[in-house]
């Protein structure tokens, strides 16, 4: 019994080496470290659609990881790594998408929806408070009130 | 005015419902290649026959050709190796990139299998692959006489495939 439960916990302590792909990469310091980590993260793996290449075992995606190691250890900044894979890969690989004509509707549909629906709530608000504030409005007027009351009044009509 | 008012969230309704609808039957798996309308990437690479060869990007120029990115290690170049050898026998001009593989194992299979490729380019690391933003073998660039990449197809090339789209391309190429 004991060593099924060690059996056990050793499985479990495994399994938590299967959530990220893992290398071993030596860094300079903490913010190339970080970096490294940042753009892994922005960036998806060409071949497995849903997932960055931080998290991705593909073969391609082992690839890129080192490029981007190589790159670091370059000194380019990350806008010139970012660009030479999407000169490779196109635009597919950012998980943070350029604004662009291609992307517009992308990036600015959802405030234009926005727009549009607060248009229409203040619209209806509008309308109701000119209904209210008009001569339209539910109060009786004089004479309204004088015949309603003859017509209450009158018990055998 | 109001009754066009009134029908426009059915339009925007609608709009978005159509834009969704054609979303289901888009493939995913299909990225369009950055680099349609570029030249194919500088590169000088051994050939896979003789190490003492060395071939780049300017001995592509001159004809229009397939540029088939294959290793021994896909199991789906296999399938898509004897269509290859079959349009070579028809005189299309292929080129093969050997993507990260065992050299040894590249010339025994070219040995075994038939070798359908003008040039075979040694790409033993995957630099070129790289470049030309290879995921995955078999992948395959059109490339007309200028060396420019025009087209790029991502999977396997059976008779189907051939016959419907990459026939006329090339074709196309051919008549330039």
């Amino acid at each position: 019994m004991n060593r099924f439960l060690c059996a056990l916990l050793f499985g479990l302590t495994l399994s938590t080496a299967v959530f990220a792909a893992i290398d071993t990469y030596e860094f300079r310091d903490e913010t190339e470290r970080q970096r490294y980590r940042t753009l892994t993260e922005e960036l998806r793996c060409p071949k497995c659609q849903n997932q960055n290449i931080a998290d991705s075992n593909s073969p391609i995606a082992m690839d890129l990881r080192q490029e981007i190691f190589r790159m670091l250890e370059e000194q380019k900044s990350d806008d010139q790594i970012v660009d030479y894979l999407v000169a490779r890969y196109g635009d597919f690989v950012r998980y943070k998408p350029p604004v662009n004509t291609k992307t517009l509707v992308l990036w600015y549909g959802p405030f234009v929806l926005l727009a549009i629906g607060f248009g229409t709530v203040a619209m209806i608000l509008l309308r109701r408070r000119r209904r209210v504030d008009g001569p339209t409005s539910n109060t009786l007027s004089e004479a309204e009130r004088e015949r309603l009351a003859t017509l209450l009044d009158n018990k055998d009509p | 005015m109001k009754r066009v008012l009134l029908l426009l969230p059915l339009v925007i309704f609608l709009g978005i419902a159509v834009f969704l609808y054609r979303g289901l039957f888009l493939d995913p798996s299909e990225l369009p290649s950055a680099l349609i309308g570029k030249p194919v990437p500088q590169f000088s690479l051994p050939s896979v026959e003789d190490e003492q060869r060395l071939i780049s990007e300017a001995d592509l120029k001159g004809k229009p050709a397939l540029v088939n990115v294959w290793a021994t290690w896909c199991v789906a170049c296999k399938v898509e190796h004897p269509v290859l050898n079959a349009l070579a026998a028809q005189g299309v001009n292929i080129h093969g990139v050997n993507y990260k593989d065992d050299n040894a194992a590249a010339q025994k299979w070219l040995r075994e299998f038939h070798d359908p490729y003008q040039l075979n380019i040694r790409d033993e690391h995957g630099s070129l692959g790289l470049d030309l933003g290879v995921y995955g073998a078999p992948e395959t660039f059109l490339i007309d006489k200028h060396g420019v990449i025009r087209h790029k197809f991502v999977g396997v090339i059976d008779e189907r495939v051939w016959r419907e789209k990459l026939a006329v391309l090339y074709q196309e190429l051919v008549d330039e």
